[in-house]
């Protein structure tokens, strides 16, 4: 009996391989394995090679594996481009009607299943994915009633003969596949799982919910890799609250439409990758001057310019941070968990409008789009805070405007929204005085400048960064932030073994940077490595930037476009530890 | 009943003596006094530019915002607020040059707003560079040997793009000007409206008197049917854009916030916005 095994199906873009990789995926969560997807695809729709990976485990993960149990390959490029992961002992399961051979030197069990001739003899090809995941199913020798209830789930609106249908594929192709091996594998017979209830998400779907949960009820936005899926789950479920999606004519549309709306008192957001919100930077300027609440998801994907859309990057950092022209005060949040996703977004709404700042909540590809367990959210975290706005004006008899930029103690003052009487004021990204008119006079200046960026030393977050591993003094300090988070704690588990005493620190407060938090740590641990995905270290400088300490901080970068394996940040932080100080650049090595 | 002095405020604007933007937002006022608004239920959402301060100028919620996106921050207000009447604001080079995009799709959008274009057919702010609503050979200090681009006729591309409400008319008329904002606002949809607003000071051709000896208010042309869109586009052409008055008007589409699915009566801004634990159960439960 094993505890975890890794699953990938391959094939051209478009035919089935989501479908497979879902029904599968689904099924597995029901029986409560902790799961954790990832992605290869491509900027296309049609064609081109694309494959699903899932870890599945008894225990919680959360990162990819090195290697590879089973491929289910639905044409050759498939197996040619993955068999390089498989472990000894692998099984390839391949459509026979390719064909199919294995490269030299893979010691792999093929098994060649006529999954296209099935499905075809049930009257479509798109069956395929119900005969290849019933394949897979059976090898594992789980119980087919669990799936074959996924099945039903998916396709149950489409009508009983349908589902009945596609049940009849699952059972041929378990027949088929068993058949050829002898019975399921016993080497692959995994242990039961704990059996308790788990959600199976996205990051992105956790943001939306999220979002939904925080009282959220409008979102602009403008579709992208790899965000487009935050918004799609709204269309979906903003009218029945009353609320919409506007899709908008472009990036800075969405943002100062929703500037528009949190101004006039409606919890708006919107979600965009780089590109997106590179064209956004103005108008987070205008939010910023203007002390007006809004919440920004950037999912990052590889950059510059159009980059490396479908692939994992953390390369916006110092963009989120810096990018707007002038000085504005900013919140830049960075989840590391589908948990976090749910729960920092309803956070950020709350930020936003207790400090009348914008908040960026920055995830990254793999956060956002890499389908995972998630343990059941709660209810009664969810708190909507709005912050300070105010409902009964009294009459100023003088007919002198509302100071909504009254200079205060806290840097925060009280909004009137649009149609509150004796709440008139004027909101302008222009320099302006206590009631919002514009003010070329250098003592006003230095107030409102103060006022806004003096915020920035008030706000507070409860847990800016995540320890793991606490040591005293550890011989290693490993430091990341978003979906890195589990490889690291994978890799952290094997140095320990070896009796190297590693701490992990994953940074969720990008900006304001918690350095009396950080610090400590630093000072403490005799090596220190920032990984990030991004090829200049930007976390890193951002660091040594606020916290000093430049001698102890290795970077360990990788911007191929694919997350870190946990065998790569083993070994390169084996490499500092015996090296010495010095920017280990993964992706050269790679190549 | 507030009265359109209630509109006001005590701000001097900073626009040149003469300047055609004085008489929009006196316009501006009397409209919205006219169809009987208290200030606290207009806003008013301009861009930047001479015109972009108008914002300032009147007694209301005002949000002046960034170049050539006024349009969808009133929009974002709106849909906000839908008890709000919202009125965005800016000139030629705001809603035409930088912002153009924006309006395209605001027209076709059909949020009900109205957005008063301030046209001077120069930028004025930035000391007199050329728009792209100035006339082909128009020296100004970027194009010095004249204007080689095509004027641009945004009341066609209006049209094009579906607008349920276009409306032309000049600073110097107060009192059209003051009627086919109040028709603007009572219109469900989006409203345009291009007022020939003269800029004294960097346009020495476009002036006060050359409006008046070519522009043709449509009252005066018999049988004119703004409710025909294509007798619309065809005065256009025909006139070069030089008319004013209401030019086309669809009474029959329905606003953007009562086409789209789910959306209350109530404001948004005014409804509860918690879930209850059922409601978020039943969305978790899809995940499982």
């Amino acid at each position: 009996m094993i505890n975890q095994l890794s699953w990938k199906i391959g094939g051209q873009q478009g035919e089935g391989v989501e479908s497979t990789d879902r029904i599968f995926s689904t099924a597995l969560n029901r029986l409560g394995y902790y799961l954790y997807g990832y992605r290869h695809f491509s900027s296309r729709i049609k064609g081109g090679h694309t494959n699903n990976k899932i870890r599945i485990s008894t225990t919680p993960i959360r990162a990819i594996s090195d290697d590879l149990d089973i491929l289910v390959a639905f044409d050759q490029e498939s197996i040619d481009f993955n068999a390089h992961e498989l472990r000894e002992g692998g099984v390839v399961v391949a459509d026979a009607k390719f064909n199919p051979t294995i490269p030299e030197g893979t010691k792999a069990t093929l098994f060649a299943v006529p999954i296209t001739a099935i499905a075809e003899e049930l009257g479509t090809s798109l069956m395929k994915n119900m005969v290849a995941s019933g394949a897979s199913w059976a090898l594992l020798g789980l119980p087919l009633e669990v799936f074959n209830k996924a099945v039903e789930e998916e396709f149950g609106r489409k009508g009983p003969a349908i589902v009945e249908k596609n049940i009849e594929a699952v059972r041929r192709g378990a027949e088929y596949v068993l058949e050829l091996a002898g019975g399921p594998l016993e080497e692959f017979k995994l242990e039961p799982a704990d059996g308790k209830q788990k959600l199976f998400m996205i990051g992105n779907d956790a943001i939306a919910l999220g979002a939904l949960a925080a009282g959220c009820r409008i979102m602009s936005a403008y579709p992208i890799t790899p965000a487009s899926e935050i918004m799609e789950y709204l269309i979906k479920k903003l009218p029945k609250f009353g609320g919409t999606v506007v899709q908008t004519e472009d990036e800075i549309a969405a943002i100062t439409m929703a500037i528009g709306s949190n101004y006039a008192g409606v919890r708006t957001m919107t979600a965009s990758a780089g590109p997106g919100l590179s064209l956004m930077m103005e108008a987070i300027g205008l939010a910023g001057m203007t002390e007006t609440p809004v919440v920004i998801v950037d999912t990052q994907r590889g950059g510059p310019s159009t980059g490396l859309p479908t692939k994992q990057e953390q390369s916006d950092i110092h963009a989120l941070i810096y990018g707007t022209h002038g000085e504005i005060p900013k919140i830049v949040l960075s989840p590391s968990s589908i948990e976090e996703c749910f729960y920092d977004t309803v956070q950020a709404f709350n930020l936003a409008e207790k400090y009348q700042v914008p908040v960026i909540l920055a995830t990254d590809l793999q956060l956002s789009l890499g389908k995972q367990s998630c343990e059941e959210l709660d209810y009664n975290k969810i708190v909507i805070d709005r912050g300070n706005i105010a409902t009964e004006i009294p009459d100023r008899e003088d007919g002198s405007l509302f100071k909504r930029y009254e200079l205060t103690e806290s840097g925060v003052s009280s909004r009137a929204l649009p149609g509150t009487k004796n709440g008139i004021h004027h909101v302008t990204g222009v320099e302006h005085d206590e009631t919002g008119r514009p003010s070329e006079s250098p003592v006003n200046r230095i107030h409102m400048m103060d006022k806004r960026l003096g915020k920035m030393d008030k706000i507070e977050v409860e847990n800016p960064i995540h320890i793991q591993g606490s040591h005293e003094e550890p011989d290693l300090l490993i430091i990341g932030m978003g979906s890195t988070g589990g490889t690291i704690d994978q890799a952290r588990v094997h140095l320990e073994a070896e009796g190297i005493k590693t701490s992990h620190m994953t940074v969720r407060l990008l900006h304001p940077f918690p350095v009396q938090e950080v610090l400590p740590h630093l000072q403490k641990a005799k090596n220190v490595v920032v990984l990030e995905n991004n090829a200049t270290g930007q976390l890193a400088s951002l660091i040594k930037l606020n916290v000093g300490l430049h001698e102890k901080i290795n970077s360990v970068l990788k911007y191929d476009g694919n997350p870190f394996l946990p065998s790569e940040v083993y070994s390169e932080s084996k490499k500092v530890l015996s090296d010495g100080p010095s920017a280990q650049k993964l992706s050269e090595e790679l190549v | 009943m507030a009265t359109f002095k209630e509109f006001r405020n005590n701000v001097k604007p900073n626009w040149c003596p003469g300047c055609g933007d004085f008489s929009v937002q006196a316009a501006i006022q009397r409209a919205a006094a006219n169809v009987g608004l208290e200030p606290e239920q207009l806003a008013v959402i301009s861009g930047i530019g001479c015109s972009g301060r108008i914002s300032g100028y009147i007694n209301a919620y005002g949000l002046h915002g960034i170049h050539g996106r006024a349009l969808p921050i009133a929009q974002g207000v709106k849909l906000a607020n839908r008890d709000l009447t919202v009125v965005a604001s800016g000139g030629d080079g705001d809603g035409f040059a930088i912002g153009m995009g924006h309006t395209v799709h605001a027209i076709r959008r059909n949020i009900n707003m109205t957005y008063i274009v301030m046209d001077n057919q120069i930028y004025g702010l930035t000391k007199g560079q050329t728009s792209p609503r100035s006339s082909e050979g128009f020296k100004t200090k970027s194009t010095p040997e004249g204007a080689i681009e095509t004027t641009l006729s945004p009341l066609e591309i209006a049209l094009s793009a579906g607008a349920t409400f276009v409306a032309q008319s000049f600073s110097s008329d107060l009192k059209q000007l003051t009627s086919l904002i109040e028709q603007g606002i009572q219109h469900e949809g989006f409203s345009l409206i291009n007022v020939f607003s003269p800029c004294v000071t960097f346009n020495k051709v476009n002036t006060y008197d050359w409006f008046k000896e070519n522009i043709v208010n449509l009252e005066t042309v018999p049988d004119y049917d703004p409710s025909n869109r294509v007798m619309a586009m065809t005065k256009l052409m025909e006139t070069n854009s030089m008319i004013t008055g209401l030019i086309y008007q669809n009474k029959t589409k329905k606003s953007y916030e009562n086409l789209v699915s789910g959306f209350r009566e109530e404001p948004l801004v005014s409804q509860n916005l918690s879930l209850t634990e059922s409601e978020f159960d039943k969305l978790v439960a899809e995940f499982r």
